[in-house]
């Protein structure tokens, strides 16, 4: 029980339960899943298939984070993908072929790759803050979106970039695959490969690494780059649920929502130490307590108060000085003489 | 062997040693400098091409316009000096003002109105603070977490705006001390009188000292025997005023409170403050380099709409502006760490 209660995904997924039991008691129906002409539909599948954008912007976040960075600009990035592919489907004469679409997409993500790589090089070459270096595109991002689209919200019609957001695979709506396959080839580039481990090391003491020989700077760059084109791909599934081009309210305050899912899947923003996992469980939490903030009749715009008021009970239950008190407390209650403090590794 | 090269170069170098320690203690009034450099540049350059630029109407209109923008930046100045940040200042200069708005139609006097707002302000400056301070939360995800708080409050006080009907809070707007073509409002003399504070506390209080003690390294200051705890608090209540005031203003200026009001602001004023010179590591920056930067940050403005282009480019140029600065202060930085 107690290696149970020490493991670092335990709050993490403790807090989801407990977000999916408040649901379930609340509206039964909550985890009934039912089937439509071969295809599921249920509060679930929708928190899988809207949590698909965040789940991207989260992953790259948690690289970037990992290696002591942040990454401010990927709403911006968002924006300015579906804004060049939406731009070319619309410029094109045929909107429905496959191949518009596809070197559409391509189009969007190389523009963010680019765009993330430019962040890189502001953080890992020139040794800019990585809170400055990534504000510059996420005030300019925008703007650059605008001015992409001219100005206005791009439109479109073209079944197979609608697909995409909307459409689904045996049952199961395609964006939620596209989310696994992103989690799956993050998985395996970062823990199958030395990769993971030389960006926790970058993150945990950069100047030690870089003694050891680890090549910080590419490992840096490559992160940005990385959330640059997981950003890019993101704001492709955002324009395609909506099938338009929305400058200004594509991905905002998505940033923000990514940082918090990785802090909920216990990385700490110091850098170091990651967790893939523990960002996938903060992805669902957090679209879950959207989902029911929505089911529970406040209006969205109230939500932030939500928002607010998780973030701090759960920064407050990451920090050592209230994980001291509970140790205290629990020491205590049983008193067991040890000489062990168990809060010295937790807080790590 | 060495001695003789080593006296010459002392003897030759006396104007160029004078200059340099000159320049090293000076060095944290370089960027502020440039931003100068860049509003006047930004000045002539309009001045020349538009030919009516400079009316004293429109430089007037500069400090009116940006009022809020000022007091914002003058309290992220103490946050950033630090070395932290307070991305709340945006949603609570919306809740203060739409409470604001929202008191004053149910009839609540305006001397009460007034400080409950700026009060309100400074009791989440103090949450963020005591989130930041005792249970050693990020700063950046501490002032997230007010940003979300003040934002969702400001919508459970009203959903949709409300209109400002106090003649008290009106004045502050419409009134305008005229000289010449020059005018000035309430407000801008409020905001002049918040930077001259300021600026008067950074320089010359010792609270003001240990901020920079602070915010060059925190480990020192401690050793020191400086209120470490206490200034740092004192900075994030001094920043949520700041917004709790602006609040007041920003709902004078429009004349209304609206719940959405400042989305995004939060950026303009860093990226205002760092224009102004400041570094976001802390420790180095100055009140009057925010002001140059929320002047430059308005000029940049009025220039946009002046052409007649789209508003999106304000944004590309202040990103663009930003990038420069940060560029520079790192050179600056590395310059003075190699010496």
């Amino acid at each position: 029980m107690k290696r149970v209660v020490k493991h670092r995904l335990f709050w993490p997924i403790a807090a989801l339960v407990a977000l999916v039991a408040v649901n379930t008691i609340s509206r039964p129906a909550f985890l009934s899943v039912t089937v439509q002409d071969g295809q599921f539909y249920g509060s679930v599948i929708d928190i899988l298939r809207n949590s698909a954008p965040l789940m991207l912007v989260a992953l790259g976040m948690t690289i970037v984070i990992s290696t002591r960075g942040i990454d401010l600009s990927v709403g911006a990035l968002m924006a300015v993908s579906g804004a060049v592919s939406l731009t070319i489907i619309e410029a094109s004469p045929d909107p429905e072929n496959l191949g518009v679409v596809l070197v559409a997409i391509g189009a969007g993500v190389l523009t963010t790759l680019f765009l993330g790589a430019w962040n890189g090089f502001l953080v890992a070459v020139l040794g800019i803050q990585p809170i400055i270096a990534t504000l510059v595109l996420m005030l300019a991002g925008r703007g650059i979106a605008l001015l992409v689209t001219g100005g206005f919200i791009t439109t479109i019609n073209s079944t197979p970039y609608q697909f995409m957001a909307q459409g689904s695979v045996f049952g199961l709506p395609f964006a939620f695959y596209v989310s696994i396959a992103a989690v799956a080839i993050v998985a395996l580039v970062e823990r199958r490969t030395a990769l993971g481990v030389l960006t926790e090391a970058v993150g945990i003491n950069p100047e030690a690494s870089r003694l050891a020989g680890v090549r910080s700077r590419g490992i840096v760059w490559g992160a940005y780059a990385a959330s640059g084109v997981l950003a890019g791909f993101a704001g492709i599934l955002y324009s395609s649920n909506i099938m338009a081009a929305d400058a200004n309210a594509a991905g905002l305050y998505i940033e923000l929502d990514a940082i918090l899912a990785v802090v909920l899947g216990g990385t700490s923003l110091a850098g170091g130490k990651f967790s893939l996992a523990g960002t996938v469980i903060g992805v669902f939490t957090i679209q879950t307590l959207k989902s029911t903030i929505t089911f529970l009749g406040v209006p969205p715009a109230v939500s932030p108060v939500f928002m607010a008021a998780v973030v701090i009970v759960v920064v407050l239950v990451q920090s050592r000085r209230v994980r001291e008190g509970f140790a205290r407390i629990g020491k205590a209650l049983s008193r067991t003489p040890s000489q062990t403090r168990p809060d010295a590794e937790v807080a790590s | 062997m060495t001695s003789t090269p080593i006296r010459t170069e002392q003897a030759s170098g006396a104007f160029a040693a004078r200059l340099r320690v000159f320049v090293n203690r000076r060095a944290s009034w370089i960027p502020v400098f440039a931003a100068l450099a860049i509003l006047i540049a930004m000045f002539v350059g309009a001045q020349l091409y538009f030919g009516n630029f400079l009316t004293p109407r429109l430089v007037s209109s500069l400090l009116l316009d940006n009022a809020y923008l000022l007091i914002l930046a003058v309290g992220m100045t103490f946050v950033i000096l630090t070395g932290g940040i307070d991305l709340s200042v945006g949603s609570v200069l919306a809740f203060t003002g739409i409470m604001c708005a929202r008191l004053l139609s149910e009839g609540v006097p305006t001397g009460v109105v007034i400080p409950i707002m700026i009060l309100s302000g400074a009791g989440i400056g103090l949450l963020i603070a005591v989130l930041v301070q005792f249970f050693d939360v990020q700063p950046f995800i501490a002032s997230l977490a007010g940003m979300f708080l003040a934002r969702g409050l400001a919508f459970v006080v009203s959903l949709s705006s409300i209109k400002v009907e106090d003649p008290a809070i009106l004045w502050l707007q419409s009134t305008r001390f005229q000289v010449g073509g020059w005018y000035i409002t309430p407000t801008g003399i409020i905001a002049l009188l918040v930077v001259l504070a300021a600026a008067l506390v950074l320089q010359f209080t010792r609270f003001g000292r240990t901020i920079y003690a602070i915010g060059g390294n925190e480990q020192s200051a401690r050793l020191m025997g400086l209120p470490v705890v206490r200034t740092k608090i004192l900075a994030y209540v001094i920043s949520g005023t700041c917004a709790g005031l602006a609040g007041v203003v920003f709902a004078a200026y429009t004349g209304s409170g609206y719940p959405l009001n400042g989305v995004g602001t939060e950026l303009d004023t860093i990226a205002a403050v760092v224009i102004g010179g400041t570094l976001l590591t802390g420790g180095s920056g100055y009140v009057l380099g925010s002001m140059i930067g929320v002047f430059v940050y308005g000029t940049i403005k009025g220039v946009i709409s002046f052409l007649g282009a789209e508003q999106s480019w304000t944004r590309i140029t202040i990103g663009v502006l930003l990038l420069i600065f940060v560029v520079v202060q790192r050179f600056i930085i590395t310059r003075s760490r190699r010496r």
